[in-house]
């Protein structure tokens, strides 16, 4: 009886804050109300959508000829894309962490700009210089190798989109890590190559690989850039997204649901993996 | 090894080419092709209807989308930063869903719902309102894509700040809306335009999942990034790049507005 009375003054003594939260909802039902309506109903509709049709007819779409060369092609190439921008964008954050140059400012918000500009902008200004007589394109003709409209301008459009996920991730870390150590390690005797591997790279790989994961999250996704850069030939340079845009034009809504179902559910293991690339990388830093 | 001044020199060099190659060059073409036939070419080539339909159409969506976002992402931060419960970092979670999912298949998942087969199509269809290849389509659209970027920018910044200054407030006697703007707001709102200019760059920016939503028709859904493309199909490349050239112009102030606020909130 003594406890339900005090179980009863307790209620009592919490009720003013209780009105308190429920007089200042309004943020709670804004937030819960604008992410259903407009990411979680339409996320709701395409995974429903793709589990009304069956298994086997999933199965059959998900892993036709078309979809799996769609896959390779964006897959593999945003990794490799990732690996180069893992190596090149690492080094990117050490010329504007260590060195002093003229024009450092202006080189470390460029790195920005394939953030601020849109993607169609990316792929005609890419498609036209990485063309057989365009600026870039034209010093790789007289070897043969052409690069917009094959798989590598599709490489070079991933390049470009993933580089500032790298940059901005490895460029913080990089900032945080005192040059002390590294004379304290020359001091020790440890030789140039070993400061290097030993000393200045373990503490910045997690930020590296968490960059390289966002990097090729984004160039898995990536459309506008690429649609414009490539020839979107099936089994050639067509990637996954441009798949599901080409579905949808010819009003095949099931392949289109697959595909895309595909691409959601990859995306999510991504994200999960980049939680945990963060976590580890923020134990790291205590 | 790496503070020699010899092979310092030499990954300068390296790093310095590889941006050339992927950032620099690219960004100086731009106006190059825009401009090098004279600025007479350019005012021509982007001087048509399509042209100034898809501005407008632009600016209608980015003038109702970044307000929505606005809102939405201040309640989702106060919600976030302002209360402990279960399922945050879930809902932190969510909120980000929009950066890692490809916009094609946000604009999939758009043409789903409001499609004729659709959960809300078939309502819609009968009320006559017309969503999917009008501009509502390119709102939502253009809405889930820049969804996170105010609340990811102000959430570390209501953390960082705490909560004294408004429990203070509010026992000198300030209701809910004069501690937001008397107090929260001020504190914020660095990071609060910061996530701003972002939303805003992506929303006049927007390709895939407009592209998707929208069925691209030329002088009616596209909008400008969609008008590049379409023109660069059709051999007009002044009309594309001049265009381009527009929107790589707002992207570059983008960043320099960007450079100023990060400034500000540095510190």
């Amino acid at each position: 009886m003594t406890s339900f009375i005090s179980h009863l003054e307790t209620q009592l003594r919490r009720k003013p804050q209780q009105t308190n939260s429920t007089r200042i909802s309004l943020p709670w039902v804004i937030t819960i109300g604008y992410l259903s309506l407009i990411l979680l109903l339409p996320l709701a509709a395409l995974i429903t959508k793709s589990l009304t049709l069956g298994m086997g007819e999933f199965w059959q779409a998900a892993t036709a000829p078309i979809a799996l060369s769609a896959y390779e092609v964006t897959f593999v190439t945003a990794l490799a894309a990732g690996i180069i921008n893992g190596i090149m964008g690492t080094l990117v954050a050490w010329i504007l962490v260590r060195y002093q140059f003229p024009g450092k400012k202006i080189v470390d918000a460029v790195i920005d700009i394939p953030f601020a500009v849109p993607t169609s902008v990316a792929g005609l200004v890419l498609a036209t210089i990485y063309s057989d007589n365009g600026w870039i394109g034209q010093l790789f003709t007289p070897f043969g190798i052409k690069i917009a409209f094959t798989r590598l301008g599709v490489f070079v459009a991933m390049l470009f989109i993933s580089l500032p996920f790298i940059v901005r991730t490895v460029q913080p870390v990089l900032l945080e890590l005192e040059p002390e150590i590294e004379q304290a390690a020359w001091s020790l005797g440890a030789s140039e190559s070993q400061t290097f591997w030993r000393v200045i790279l373990p503490p910045v790989i997690p930020a590296i690989l968490t960059g390289v994961a966002l990097g090729f999250s984004r160039a898995v996704g990536e459309y506008g850039s690429v649609v414009i850069v490539a020839s979107s030939i099936p089994f050639r340079d067509l990637i996954a997204p441009v798949l599901v845009f080409q579905k949808l034009e010819q009003y095949d809504y099931n392949g289109a649901t697959v595909i895309g179902t595909v691409l959601l559910l990859v995306s999510l293991v991504l994200l999960l993996l980049i939680n945990f690339l963060q976590q580890w990388s923020r134990r790291y830093a205590d | 090894m790496l503070t020699k001044p010899k092979i310092s020199a030499i990954l300068l060099l390296i790093a310095l080419i590889y941006l050339s190659l992927l950032l620099f060059l690219p960004a100086i073409a731009i106006f190059y092709e825009a401009f090098h036939q004279g600025i007479n070419v350019f005012l021509t080539s982007i001087d048509q209807r399509n042209f100034w339909q898809a501005t407008i159409l632009t600016l209608i969506v980015t003038a109702i989308t970044v307000p929505l976002n606005t809102i939405f992402g201040l309640c989702a931060a106060w919600v976030i930063g302002r209360n402990q419960f279960r399922g945050r970092t879930l809902l932190l979670s969510i909120i980000d869903l929009p950066f890692s999912i490809s916009p094609v298949v946000a604009g999939l998942a758009i043409v789903l719902l409001y499609g004729k087969n659709g959960w809300l199509g078939g309502l819609l269809a009968s009320l006559n309102i017309q969503i999917l290849f009008a501009t509502p389509a390119i709102v939502l659209a253009t809405a889930f894509v820049t969804m996170p970027f105010v609340a990811r920018e102000v959430i570390p910044v209501l953390e960082e700040i705490g909560e004294e200054q408004e429990t203070a407030a509010r026992t000198l006697g300030a209701n809910d809306w004069q501690v937001f703007y008397r107090v929260t707001l001020p504190n914020i709102r660095w990071g609060l335009l910061y996530g701003i200019l972002l939303t805003n760059a992506r929303a006049l920016g927007e390709f895939g999942a407009v592209a998707v939503v929208s069925g691209s028709i030329v002088g009616r859904t596209a909008t400008l990034p969609i008008f590049v493309e379409q023109a660069y199909k059709n051999y007009q490349a002044e009309a594309a790049f001049g265009s381009a050239a527009i929107l790589a112009s707002i992207a570059a102030l983008t960043l320099i507005f960007k450079e100023i606020l990060e400034q500000k909130t540095r510190h």
